[in-house]
């Protein structure tokens, strides 16, 4: 019933825009960036990534404007408001990276009621009227998994770090990880401790663990922005650092990097690349372009491995993180994906 | 109640309007006008009944988390637990007000088939929301028979109530009761609900508080705790009676919330602690001395919600609008540092 209303609402929407010019035209749109929290390095560059390709596509004059917003703290109610505010502004789209899942659900049924896209990405909400750019977070911390296996066949003791307490981005990543510690029964996660994705609560929150674990922990699986913290929790323990999975973060990159040249050490990266905005961006556009866009999309992964290091290294400003701009064809393939 | 010096007859009454008294309850008042009237320069669209519902919607909870802290406020303790309470409070809202016990995530899978209406009945929310209050009135107690500083004993009881409320519901989800989600959609006639709703909070606590013998008790609790004793009050009840309060309108606050929000997320409200007090102090409430407003706790807590829109609206780099949120709390709470100023020369 529900995706009905949204067929209906699309082509309501692709015909008062095929009424206003022969084809279909954006450059009268304004389009919103709602963003929930700015206070670490990825969230820095997404904010940077979105800057730099909406001030394109606005003087290109692809849309009239491209605003981005940031709450002051990472709060539920504080982003509804935020919502409330962009409804009253009179934009056509928002692009959302939601504080919660749920929680935005009232704000974003507001905003479409009133005739707005909302686009949610990375932190996407459940609302049925709203699209989602969705990051398949428990694929990644399966992935972590698969790579470990495929290159420890013996398996081993795990360590787990988690990222933020109730986010069900850590939720999902870590339902991943542990699904695929489920089908490879070599590996058993010996530890768990939350290091909030940030690399000095990591450093603390492993320093603190590892007395109290065994001698023998083979790799850490981690969800981002916590690799270069615990290297150097085991560090300052004196032990032998494992295979730690990386996030991303060019501290992590640049670690890695050093202990690469010194002694071989091999591991992988895995994250979601900040300029998942963009995408989100095109795909905003494209909607109001009176494209048929469905309403779940998936956002590829930014993976790197030991031979595309130092390219990637180069690439990513320090204390950035690995990063790449999606465009308007990127875009167009990730929704033609998502029909299939 | 108030230690402040009472006006002459004699003064003129320009003297008399420009009291610090007088200036100290205008003032929250006067943000509030001066925060809206700059709203509607910036966005003319605001300035209708759709654009008064969105702006104030949002500020109905925070409002009523306001009075929960007023009220803790005015027996000179301080409640840091507020936020995590209406996040717990939120929790039950979304799962066991709605769906009974068998609608709690935990249980999920474990429940007999069919289930017995015992699981289901939404009564089990209401007895957990209820103990949430009776748990407040302790606290009460306790802080009380034991002397100990609110401050430690509602920091610690954060940490309960977040952790309760993430037991209750690890991940976001749930759903509003129907009846929840029905008041705080209520559409009113030209003057939006939120407002309406605003204005009866106000009107409701400053009468209870303000106008009836027992409210100027507890607010003389705070003033002067020994003479209310020596006029043979129990200062226990006084303290039980005014956590409770507390807890029931943090209740109230975190159904308002669920009901606009439309699903639980435990992490929903952490902010809130920090709003009450700020919206209680630049309402005119003191820290100590059982000083409170209960119309100026509103007024600061829609001011608080306004102050964010207008930043929203006055479309600042991202990476000011934090610090420019805090500038304008301290703006407005420098004003009322110079009115109590003016007040202790005379």
């Amino acid at each position: 019933m529900k995706r009905v209303t949204g067929i209906v609402a699309l082509a309501a929407l692709g015909a008062s825009v095929a009424a206003g010019s022969a084809f279909a035209d954006t450059s009268d749109k304004k389009i919103a960036l709602s963003n929930n929290y700015a206070g670490n390095s990825w969230r820095q560059a997404m904010l940077r990534s979105w800057e730099k390709v909406t001030g394109q596509a606005v003087a290109d004059g692809v849309v009239a404007a491209a605003d981005a917003f940031t709450t002051a703290e990472n709060q539920v109610t504080e982003q509804a408001a935020q919502i409330q505010n962009m409804i009253l502004e009179g934009y056509d789209a928002i692009v959302l990276n939601a504080a919660s899942p749920e929680g935005l659900n009232g704000a974003v049924k507001e905003a479409c009621d009133a005739g707005i896209i909302v686009v949610s990405f990375d932190g996407i909400v459940t609302e049925p009227c709203a699209w989602r750019v969705a990051v398949d977070f428990k694929q990644m911390g399966k992935d972590e998994v698969l790579y470990l296996a495929e290159k420890m066949p013996d398996g081993g003791k795990l360590l787990e770090i988690r990222g933020l307490a109730g986010v069900f981005v850590d939720d999902e990543i870590s339902s991943g990880i542990h699904e695929g510690v489920a089908e490879n029964a070599q590996f058993e996660i010996v530890g768990s401790v939350h290091g909030d994705w940030a690399q000095d609560v990591a450093q603390k929150a492993v320093a603190g663990i590892l007395p109290s674990l065994p001698e023998d922990i083979v790799a850490v699986v981690t969800q981002g922005g916590d690799g270069y913290g615990a290297a150097q929790a085991f560090k300052a323990a004196g032990r032998d650092t494992p295979l730690i999975i990386m996030g991303n973060r060019e501290d992590e990159l640049k670690w890695w990097k050093e202990q690469k040249d010194a002694n071989g050490y091999e591991t992988m990266s895995v994250s979601i690349a900040p300029g998942v905005s963009t995408l989100a961006f095109w795909v905003a556009q494209q909607i109001l372009d009176g494209a048929d866009v469905p309403k779940d999309l998936t956002v590829p992964f930014l993976r790197i491995d030991q031979d595309n290091l130092e390219e990637n290294l180069a690439n990513t400003e320090p204390g950035g993180v690995a990063n790449t701009e999606y465009s308007l064809d990127d875009a167009k393939k990730v929704v033609d994906e998502a029909k299939m | 109640m108030s230690h402040a010096p009472t006006a002459d007859t004699g003064e003129s009454l320009f003297a008399r309007l420009t009291s610090p008294r007088v200036l100290r309850s205008i003032l929250p008042a006067f943000s509030l006008v001066v925060i809206l009237l700059a709203i509607f320069y910036l966005q003319p669209r605001a300035m209708s009944p759709i654009g008064l519902k969105l702006l104030f919607n949002l500020s109905v909870p925070i409002a009523l988390a306001t009075i929960a802290q007023m009220f803790v406020l005015c027996v000179n303790d301080l409640d840091l637990s507020i936020g995590a309470y209406v996040g717990f409070v939120v929790a039950v809202g979304a799962t066991m007000l709605d769906g009974g016990i068998a609608a709690l995530p935990a249980l999920e899978g474990m429940l007999p088939d069919p289930v017995p209406w015992i699981l289901t009945t939404p009564i089990s929310g209401v007895i957990v929301l209820a103990a949430g209050i009776g748990v407040y009135a302790l606290l009460g107690a306790l802080i009380y028979i034991r002397d100990l500083p609110s401050i430690v004993v509602t920091l610690g009881m954060s940490f309960v109530w977040a952790g309760l409320a993430v037991l209750v519901l690890p991940t976001p989800g749930g759903s509003a009761p129907a009846f929840v989600r029905a008041v705080m959609t209520l559409s009113t006639p030209v003057v939006p609900f939120a407002i309406v709703a605003l204005v009866i909070i106000a009107i409701v606590v400053h009468f209870g508080l303000m106008r009836t013998a027992y409210g100027a008790v507890i607010r003389g609790a705070g003033g002067n705790p020994r003479s209310v004793a020596r006029a043979g009050w129990s200062l226990l009840k006084i303290k039980m009676v005014s956590f409770a309060l507390a807890g029931f309108f943090g209740m109230l606050a975190g159904l308002a919330l669920l009901g606009l929000t439309t699903a639980g997320d435990a992490n929903i409200a952490v902010r809130y602690t920090l709003l009450s007090i700020a919206g209680a102090i630049l309402g005119g409430s003191e820290f100590v001395g059982g000083r409170v407003s209960p119309i100026g706790a509103v007024i600061g807590a829609a001011t608080l919600t306004l102050a964010n829109s207008f930043l929203t609206f006055l479309k600042l780099n991202p990476d000011f609008q934090i610090g420019a949120q805090g500038a304008i709390l301290i703006i407005i709470l420098a004003l009322r540092v110079l009115i109590n100023r003016a007040e202790a020369r005379r």
